[in-house]
């Protein structure tokens, strides 16, 4: 066990305890965008920074583990102003309107993204793609650089929104070497032009890619969301308040996957596993997570 | 899964049937572990091994006797173990003398290096795993396939330890559970024989006079088909099941379902096999629009819950039941899923723990589970490492490899296998509506090799026939399979009924068919209209 300081508390920890779990020990909850419960931790989006005593630079909570004797600050005005920044460039860059969780945070933080200046205009469809290293020019800073472009919707289960892609690496770490083991995408690109491809930016139908949507499991600013999902909100009619969600188990294969129902006006608008359900680990093949649709004629 | 040094999946496209199990033996070839496919395509999930080992179709018995031979005659046998904890070892190490790999080569199809290389992998490792799915259980000799694993894990003492064991991974969400639950011709809820007189006393005791179930093991599928042939079978009711399309030869099943007095089916869709019947019950979606419980493979009873309200008219599975036998004059005393289940633990030792708060509260519990302390069992057999061995001693099984059912010939050369692609799920039923994107509807897969014999492209429109019934589809390459073999799903009956095809020679004991091997032959159609 260790022994450590967060917010001028002790707490004791089993080694190997993130920051971020000795932090929720104590009842102090941590932001994050890039961390899930089911993938190791990329240690990519910055917002979960903490202050460590010592340590030059901010750590994320999410990757570094605890250590005796540190002394760590959650709430120093260091870490206030880093993730404020993060979340301000983040938000001008990226649609985070799907984010839901990043509202409060923004508030509490007073981030204002818009200070960044008005958005660029967003690309063309295809442009992003074909961006190749060493060709990215800098804006002349009148206008904030973003993410912006036409949403891919190139087959029947889900879509791919990139102007809300944070560059998380989640869906890559699901699609690969974490879970699924498909390996049907991965970063493509550097610096402001990197975004997550698939294999020579062929159509995600050509690719190795086999629908069992993962990806969207772990994506967390919708990204990457269930066709379903998609129309509703095309349509206003996403209304999570108003979601029941339901756990029981997938009436397909023998390996008893959970499978948490979201309904919403009596139809299943969208398929979730737990994360801690020993099964599944979260994660679901494609009947799982779209092979409901036999119940949802009904009515129609 | 995660935590063992060898696994070995034998007639099991694991990566596309059982997609999230298969996440479980990434992990644990992440962890190390060494994997070895037994399957005769080199399937998506034989990608993934250190070794395929691309047997002829029903040579498991074979392979298993070889690796069995191998195993001795290096020194990998668990003496200790066997003596203690087995019986027949003799008998069945002196059987296994005529399968020394390089002998039966011929028969498997399998090089004798690599026998050697899984054999000697296996017996040295500490812990050692052995899945199989239906490539071992739906050929005419399913036991024996079963039993000649078996052999393998008891002579090397890879069973009842964590790390280790026996995995048959389940191809439906409850095919265990309704095994558990008692829908099996021989036996009570929790596998209780019903020719055993203390399992008749307790059952006695809950459900009282039961004098009417008859004292001998009653028909399995097979066999109720076969009576209805005869016209011993006069009137069945079917649950969720679509056997005009899943049974193996399926024209003779709808020739027998035909010769029934009265059918009744009850589903969620109008199945082919209700619309033969002459009343068809609609029933709810039961894993979504009821409440209730399944099993899965690893013996975990999970709680199903009802999230969406049924469409008008459907009603509950156990509601139909409790309210026919009203009708009959019969008050089975239960009015919801849990007094179902209350009774269950009465019946089933081996549920006899699992309360329904517990099976809400935790994530699903393995049987046996005997009483509301006990943890549930993650795995079986452990009792086979105490010393002495409490009960049963574990049997060895001597069996020998017998050729498919029906073996190629002049008129019939061609060897027809079937099995599940990721997409899709058995007769479509359910998985029709998905919209999959990589679903190609059916098809005729076959090698260049067979394609080149037979002037075939891809594309080409080909009726395949058997001594059965003949179907009309497509030629697919895949560049895998070997010369002589051919492949087909059933996802797709209404385009293209496969189980016409099929061998419905079945296992005695288990009375599963061989669904995957019947000799057919393939003759090219004129070229359709371009479309």
């Amino acid at each position: 066990m260790i022994e450590l300081e967060i917010d001028g508390q002790k707490v004791t920890v089993p080694e190997g305890t993130t920051l971020m779990e000795a932090a929720a020990t104590l009842g102090i909850s941590t932001p994050t965008l890039c961390w899930a419960p089911n993938l190791d931790p990329a240690t990519a989006c910055r917002v979960c920074v903490v202050e460590v005593e010592g340590s030059r630079v901010l750590v994320p909570a999410c990757g570094r583990k605890a250590e005796a004797g540190m002394v760590v600050r959650t709430n120093s005005d260091r870490v206030r102003t880093s993730r404020k920044m993060v979340l301000e460039l983040l938000g001008s860059s990226v649609d985070l309107s799907a984010a839901e969780q990043v509202k409060p945070w923004m508030a509490s933080l007073g981030a204002d993204p818009s200070r960044m200046g008005p958005a660029a205009p967003p690309s063309a469809a295809g442009e992003r793609d074909a961006a190749r290293a060493g060709h990215h020019h800098a804006t002349d800073g009148a206008t904030a650089a973003t993410v912006c472009q036409p949403i891919k919707v190139d087959n029947e289960l889900y879509v791919r929104d990139y102007g809300k892609c944070i560059l998380c690496y989640k869906c890559v770490d699901a699609c690969g070497e974490q879970a699924q083991a498909s390996f049907a995408i991965a970063v493509a690109g550097r610096g402001f032009d990197a975004r997550i491809s698939t294999e020579l930016d062929k159509p995600l139908t050509d690719s190795a890619c086999v629908y069992c949507g993962n990806c969207i499991g772990v994506c967390p600013t919708g990204a990457l969301q269930p066709v379903t999902e998609h129309e509703l909100r095309q349509e206003g009619a996403w209304e999570p308040e108003r979601q029941t969600q339901t756990d029981t188990i997938c009436p397909y294969c023998g390996v008893g996957c959970t499978l948490t129902l979201h309904v919403q006006d009596d139809r299943i608008v969208k398929v979730t596993s737990p994360h801690d359900a020993s099964v599944t680990g979260g994660h679901l093949c494609i009947k799982g997570r779209f092979g409901t649709r036999f119940v949802a004629p009904r009515g129609s | 899964m995660e935590e063992t040094d060898v696994i070995l999946l034998v007639g099991s496209s694991t990566r596309e049937a059982h997609p999230i199990f298969f996440h479980h033996v990434i992990r644990g070839v992440r962890n190390g572990a060494r994997l070895y496919v037994v399957d005769p395509r080199r399937t998506s999930t034989a990608a993934w091994a250190d070794l395929h080992l691309p047997l002829h179709v029903g040579a498991d018995i074979a392979l298993a006797n070889a690796i069995g031979y191998v195993l001795i005659e290096q020194g990998l046998v668990d003496h200790d173990f066997v003596r203690r904890a087995t019986t027949g070892f003799d008998a069945w190490a002196a059987s296994v003398q005529q399968y020394r790999p390089e002998d039966v080569e011929e028969v498997t199809g399998v090089p004798a290096a690599m026998v050697r290389k899984v054999a000697i992998d296996y017996g040295r490792a500490d812990r050692g795993v052995i899945c199989w799915t239906l490539g071992i259980t739906e050929h005419h000799n399913a036991v024996d396939n079963v039993r000649a694993l078996i052999n393998l894990s008891l002579a090397t003492g890879k069973i009842g330890r964590w790390g280790c064991g026996l995995n048959p991974l389940r191809g439906q969400n409850n095919v265990q559970g309704g095994g558990d639950m008692g829908a099996l011709p021989n036996k009570f809820p929790g596998f209780q024989d019903v020719v055993d007189p203390v399992a008749r006393a307790r059952v006695r005791s809950v459900w009282g006079d039961i004098d009417r179930t008859p004292e001998k093991p009653g028909w399995h599928l097979t066999a109720m088909f076969d009576a209805m042939h005869r016209g011993d079978l006069r009137g069945l009711w079917i649950f969720g099941e679509n056997p005009a399309q899943s049974e193996a030869n399926s024209g003779h099943a709808i020739d027998c379902l035909k010769r029934l007095d009265h059918l009744v089916v009850q589903d969620i869709f109008l199945t082919k096999t209700a619309e033969l019947a002459d009343v068809v019950l609609p029933g709810t979606a039961s894993w979504c629009e009821s409440e209730g419980s399944v099993t899965n493979s690893e013996r975990r009873v999970q709680r199903c819950r009802r999230a969406v309200p049924p469409p008008d008219g459907a009603r509950d599975d156990i509601e139909i039941l409790v309210e026919t036998a009203k009708r009959l004059g019969v008050d089975l005393g239960i009015r919801s899923p849990h007094d179902a289940w209350e009774e269950l633990r009465r019946v089933s030792p081996m549920h006899a723990g699992m309360s329904w708060e517990r099976l809400e509260a935790e994530d699903g519990l393995q049987w046996p589970c005997p009483s509301e302390d006990h943890p549930g069992t993650p795995f079986l057999h452990a009792r086979l490492w105490e010393d002495p061995v409490p009960g049963q001693r574990a049997p060895f099984a001597v069996v020998a490899w017998a050729p498919v059912a029906e073996p190629v010939d002049e008129s019939f050369p061609l060897l027809l296998t079937t099995g599940r692609k990721l997409d899709s799920y058995n007769t479509g039923v359910q998985s029709g509506h998905l919209g999959a994107p990589l679903s190609r509807g059916e098809a005729l897969e076959m090698g260049p090799g067979t394609a080149a014999e037979h002037g075939l492209t891809e594309g080409d429109r080909v009726r395949v026939s058997s001594r059965r019934g003949a179907v009309e589809t497509v030629v697919r390459i895949d560049p895998h399979l070997r010369t002589g073999l051919v492949f087909m799903t059933f996802h797709h009956p209404d385009q293209v009924d496969t189980n016409l095809l099929t061998v419905d020679t079945s296992d005695p004991a288990a009375g599963t068919a061989e669904f995957k091997a019947a000799a057919v032959r393939v003759e090219r159609l004129s070229p359709a209209p371009a479309s």
